[in-house]
């Protein structure tokens, strides 16, 4: 597999198709669970082992997968890969389980999922198809990380409140309170937050792209008119 | 020709989709056998760590988690369903009595509580179970975001007295938090009905000598 193709992975996850701010997929769970940074990134972990694992599997079994059911069998296998890795942390890292647990079954409610298992995994090779599970789940893991901070910030005046709850003891440190003796907005913390935050995300992330497309354009005209002269 | 062509088809792609089912099936069964004891034992620590947190555990020798006995109150415990009351015991000393209390009437529905009363009638400790409160204003009764739930420990029913069982804008003995008056008037109601319910039944409560006889019996139903 070439360097430049797994590149365009990553381009494609991070950015330009990203499932949160690009493709809108996976709302539910985005926005259910962004209140604070570290529930954001604790979602953003468990949705992006799922995806490279469902992911993984589709790829896998693409040639026997027939057209005609290939939905339902991707919602068996989705829903099979959740159940699996919900009992199995619970049997072996029941801690963890007790912080992502109620994210677990979320992931069931993300479209993002089967959005990658019917537009890649089930066109492409295994690596690309897991690389490709890496890289969306990064980008939707990051679109609720900082989704997470900017509604953390507005509503309680402090990022990576509860790391501790996560990470453990040591993590407790790790909150910064940004605005000392902060009453808080609760607007940012309860759902209406979470649109506004994310529309804000998708408002920036355009306009990015539109100075970015542009720009080139004017490089492009400049160049243009530089060989006409010439 | 061409029709039972394409009608072969639909079935070969019923029984690959029935197989996938199949072998799904399979292996979620195999996940969680191998993993049931596992989360069995697990809850178990749990439910004696939760436990230990309302009852101190240098104050009881008995296996609390099979010393139970079932209760049904709705009007005093806030809930239709009958629930486990665990007891501690040292020798045959009864010690204390752990009881699950349902406020009804939060912000954004029920609260659960773990409630710990010794055998006098004093609170040994509360803790909230389950609560759909508001963050940041209702969710301060959680023992990790405040130590509200703390001044509960060593009330009882004539401690502060039936007037003072009350948040201090009904004029109680009870601090409410700042914008949210609603879920600590509902849990120390709550807490105050469990009491009752303690100073009512406390014979029976440690009276019924068969220690182990319901969860036993829903032991052998699984």
């Amino acid at each position: 597999m070439s360097l430049s193709s797994s590149l365009n992975i990553l381009k494609q996850g991070l950015w330009t198709n990203n499932q949160a701010l690009v493709a809108l997929l996976g709302l539910c769970p985005l926005l259910a669970v962004s209140s604070t940074a570290i529930n954001g990134l604790g979602l953003g972990v468990a949705t992006m082992l799922t995806l490279m694992l469902t992911n993984l599997i589709i790829s896998a079994i693409r040639r026997w997968i027939r057209t005609e059911i290939r939905i339902p069998m991707f919602v068996i296998i989705i829903a099979c890969v959740v159940t699996a890795i919900e009992l199995l942390m619970s049997a072996h890292f029941h801690e963890l389980y007790l912080i992502l647990g109620i994210f677990v079954p979320l992931i069931v409610t993300n479209c993002a999922i089967i959005g990658r298992a019917e537009a890649y995994a089930s066109k492409n090779s295994v690596i690309h198809s897991t690389l490709d599970g890496l890289f969306m789940g990064l980008g939707f893991t990051l679109v609720l990380v900082i989704l997470g901070i900017i509604r953390e910030l507005v509503g309680y005046g402090s990022i990576f409140r509860g790391a501790d709850l996560m990470l453990g003891e040591w993590a407790g440190r790790l909150t910064i309170t940004v605005f000392p003796h902060y009453d808080g907005l609760l607007f940012a913390i309860l759902p209406p937050g979470a649109f506004m935050g994310l529309a804000v995300l998708i408002a920036l992330k355009n306009k990015i792209d539109r100075v970015k497309a542009a720009r080139t354009q004017e490089i492009n005209s400049v160049q243009v008119g530089l060989e006409a002269r010439s | 020709m061409e029709k039972a062509e394409s009608k072969n088809q639909v079935f070969i792609s019923g029984w690959v989709l029935a197989l996938t089912a199949l072998v799904g099936t399979g292996l979620m069964a195999g996940v969680n056998w191998h993993s049931q004891p596992y989360i069995a034992e697990n809850e178990r620590q749990m439910l004696i760590r939760s436990l230990n947190t309302v009852i101190p555990p240098q104050s009881y020798d008995n296996d609390i988690l099979h010393d139970t006995t079932t209760v049904n109150d709705p009007g005093l415990l806030g809930s239709k369903q009958a629930s486990l009351v665990y007891r501690a015991r040292k020798g045959s000393e009864p010690i204390a009595a752990a009881l699950t209390v349902i406020a009804p009437n939060g912000y954004s529905g029920p609260i659960t509580l773990l409630v710990g009363i010794d055998y006098n009638g004093e609170i040994t400790g509360v803790r909230v179970v389950n609560h759909h409160e508001t963050p940041g204003l209702g969710d301060g009764i959680e023992k990790r975001r405040s130590n509200w739930i703390d001044a509960f420990t060593g009330k009882s029913a004539s401690n502060p007295g039936e007037a003072g069982w009350k948040v201090k804008r009904d004029g109680g003995n009870f601090d409410q938090f700042t914008g949210a008056t609603i879920t600590p008037r509902a849990v120390v109601g709550a807490v105050h009905k469990a009491l009752i319910f303690f100073s009512q039944n406390r014979a029976a409560l440690f009276g019924d000598d068969q220690p182990g006889a319901v969860v036993e019996k829903s032991m052998s139903v699984n």
